[in-house]
């Protein structure tokens, strides 16, 4: 079955990957893979570059120097094959405020090029309980919901990588929840879930392997049962 | 082919959006009427005048009209990331610029029809005799100034005073075309039907340049 | 670089001496325009420059797409820089001959205007390069500008010949009419010489800014980020 070996093999990959904004630098020197199954916890203070390390995993942001790879080839020669594979949610909503959470969805659907859209659509909002204002302009959506939405766009076409950056960030305490439970639930599933959050204690809970970061650099990337109380240390200090 | 209905997803949803809001063909209809407007009282002129004057007032108010929208085209892909949203998705960048440049280009092409009923009511001008000709000019025209306002609009939305950037971006790149369509426009509107071919052809010549240029390079403004 | 920056300045200096010398005691006086035409000599040269100069942006902009060589960003940026300056040059020079010979600053003829169209890329150029937010992107937009400003430039010299002009035919495509006597065209030669060998030295010394510019901007990081 050449689809589940491929799955199998999937992976994405930084190798000393650095992002430059000017002369600024946002990552230094990252080398990190992320395969199946994997749950990663990505912590450090503002501005030690998380939003960047997942923008440059989501192939939204080019290395200015390194590599991002999926499954071992360079993600910029071929970024269609990496994106139908990844997932993202980031500060932004990516949703378009006069149209309804469900057209959102139909729309983002199009762009993925999913086969039974309608069926797959009414999972995404059933699993964070939009049904009832899936008809609603998303505009008229508190903050909560529309991050929902946003949640719901993000595993609309079953990514093999989830990143989410602060994905927390508005929730209610019952789709925090729900959301906490998809992030545990997915690695079982054999998908990757990369996230962020500020919320340390929180993102103990969910993720077994952390990568803890500070001015650009990793300086910890493990399991986070053997994470060093130092590294702990550095990236709780904020 | 995969493209192409990717391109006419966006233009669907361009056109849904600009459905519930109204706001891009509203504000360049009423902004390129207020130019029309003024512009008679401006130039209080007999009829051979208008038939001199014509011509570059229409492609004034059609170049600024565009502006408006392609300004706005990209003001709303900004406004939650959603053009980020659209480069996530595993499909051609070319097919996003073609779906924006065909919905900026139905907005500006209905914001010309009206522009020109307008001026043909209140100039009592009468296009009829060489609308098709005329028409045929407009549609040149505006495609090579679409394609230019949608990568300028996309390089615009980056940038600080956006709305002053794009038009110090459009209005030097697009000359020719605005100076070419006037030429054209104006022998046409004088029934001059044998410099028509000619002119249509340097328009159509200028327009499909600007258009396969910025269709290339338009990849390379998504990029971060 | 091959020769020191020194040397490239004296040697400019010492040809564009020669150039003086030339445009103002050698070359003979032109029998229409009189004294006045010996503005030519600058004029021309410049306008030529200036046009080269875009073509200097549209190679770097093409390079640092194709080779992302921070190089070739620098290049274009400092070709425009300068030759935004050489563009100025030449519609000061212009009004400055044409108003004893055609009685008038300036008209809206084809070269004049084209001219003028040129001045303005370099201003979008420049302009853009100032106002893009994310400093990441600026080389990426402005390369994209670069290029698409370049086509303009070709489409004004084709869209030209549709255009009437009254404006001197090109000398250099050396139509009949248009023929110089050979020590006007020595002189318009050694003329642009000495202004295209100014040109690259400051381009050079752009250059050479850009890097520095770069090195303080690493170093004060460095200070910052305490180490």
């Amino acid at each position: 079955m050449p689809p589940e070996t491929s799955r199998a093999e999937a992976t994405l990959e930084l190798r000393g990957v650095s992002k430059y904004f000017g002369d600024l630098p946002a990552l230094r020197n990252v080398s990190l893979r992320i395969g199946r199954g994997d749950s990663v916890f990505v912590y450090g203070p503002n501005g030690a570059g998380k939003t960047t390390l997942l923008r440059t995993l989501a192939t939204l942001a080019r290395p200015s120097e390194g590599t991002a790879l999926f499954s071992g080839r360079d993600v910029h020669e071929n970024p269609p094959a990496a994106r139908a594979a990844i997932g993202f949610v980031s500060h932004a909503t990516f949703l378009y405020g006069e149209l309804t959470a469900r057209e959102n969805l139909k729309f983002t659907g199009r762009l993925f090029g999913l086969r039974e859209p309608e069926k797959r659509i009414d999972t995404a909002l059933e699993l964070f309980a939009l049904r009832d204002r899936a008809d609603e302009p998303v505009r008229g959506l508190s903050r909560g919901l529309q991050q929902r939405v946003t949640l719901a766009r993000a595993i609309l076409h079953d990514p093999a990588f989830l990143l989410l950056d602060e994905p927390f960030t508005g929730l209610d305490a019952a789709s925090r929840e729900n959301l906490q439970s998809l992030l545990r639930r997915l690695p079982e599933q054999g998908k990757a879930v990369v996230f962020s959050t500020h919320d340390f204690d929180q993102g103990v809970t969910l993720a077994r392997r952390l990568v803890a970061m500070e001015a650009g650099r990793v300086r910890y990337d493990g399991p986070l049962n053997l994470a060093p109380l130092d590294a702990l240390h550095i990236a709780r200090a904020h | 082919m995969q493209t192409l209905r990717i391109a006419w997803t966006i233009f669907v949803k361009d056109l849904r959006v600009e459905w519930r809001s109204r706001e891009t063909l509203a504000s360049m209809c009423v902004f390129s009427l207020l130019i029309v407007f003024l512009f008679n009282f401006a130039f209080e002129s007999a009829r051979e005048e208008t038939l001199r004057l014509l011509p570059g007032l229409l492609w004034i108010a059609f170049a600024f009209a565009g502006i408006l929208g392609f300004n706005r085209s990209f003001a709303g892909e900004r406004e939650n990331a959603c053009l980020e949203g659209m480069i996530l998705a595993p499909i051609d960048p070319s097919a996003i610029f073609l779906g924006k440049m065909f919905a900026n280009l139905l907005f500006l092409a209905v914001t010309e029809a009206v522009v020109v009923f307008a001026a043909a009511l209140w100039y009592n001008f009468s296009f009829l005799p060489s609308l098709g000709r005329f028409a045929l000019i407009v549609l040149f025209g505006t495609v090579g100034y679409v394609a230019l306002g949608t990568i300028f609009g996309a390089i615009a939305a980056n940038t600080r005073m956006r709305e002053v950037m794009l038009p110090i971006l459009q209005f030097p790149i697009s000359f020719w075309i605005l100076i070419l369509g006037t030429d054209a426009t104006s022998d046409v509107l004088r029934g001059n039907t044998a410099a028509f071919a000619a002119g249509a052809a340097r328009v159509a010549g200028v327009s499909l340049i600007f258009a396969v240029v910025s269709y290339l390079l338009f990849e390379y403004v998504l990029e971060e | 670089m091959k020769f020191p920056l020194r040397v490239h300045l004296a040697i400019t200096l010492v040809w564009m001496i020669l150039a003086l010398y030339l445009i103002f005691l050698y070359a003979p006086q032109e029998t229409t325009m009189g004294e006045v035409q010996r503005i030519f000599y600058i004029h021309f040269p410049l306008a030529m420059t200036a046009l080269l100069g875009y073509f200097f942006v549209f190679l770097g902009s093409m390079g640092y797409l194709w080779k992302r060589s921070q190089l070739a960003d620098d290049f274009a940026h400092s070709c425009a820089e300068v030759g935004f300056v050489f563009c100025s040059g030449v519609l000061v020079t212009g009004p400055l001959w044409a108003k004893p010979v055609w009685g008038i600053w300036w008209t809206w003829d084809a070269r004049l205007t084209s001219t003028f169209i040129l001045w303005l890329l370099y201003i979008a150029y420049l302009m853009l390069r100032a106002y893009v937010t994310n400093p990441g992107r600026v080389e990426v937009l402005a390369a994209v500008v670069g290029i698409i400003g370049f086509v303009d430039a070709i489409v004004d010299y084709m869209a030209i010949r549709w255009w009437r002009t009254q404006h001197p035919q090109p000398v250099i495509a050396g139509g009949p009419g248009s023929g110089l006597d050979a020590p006007m065209w020595l002189t318009a030669m050694i003329s642009w010489g000495a202004l295209l060998c100014l040109f690259a030295y400051l381009v050079r010394q752009r250059l050479g800014l850009a890097e520095l510019g770069r090195e303080l901007r690493g170093l004060r990081r460095e200070l910052a980020s305490g180490h």
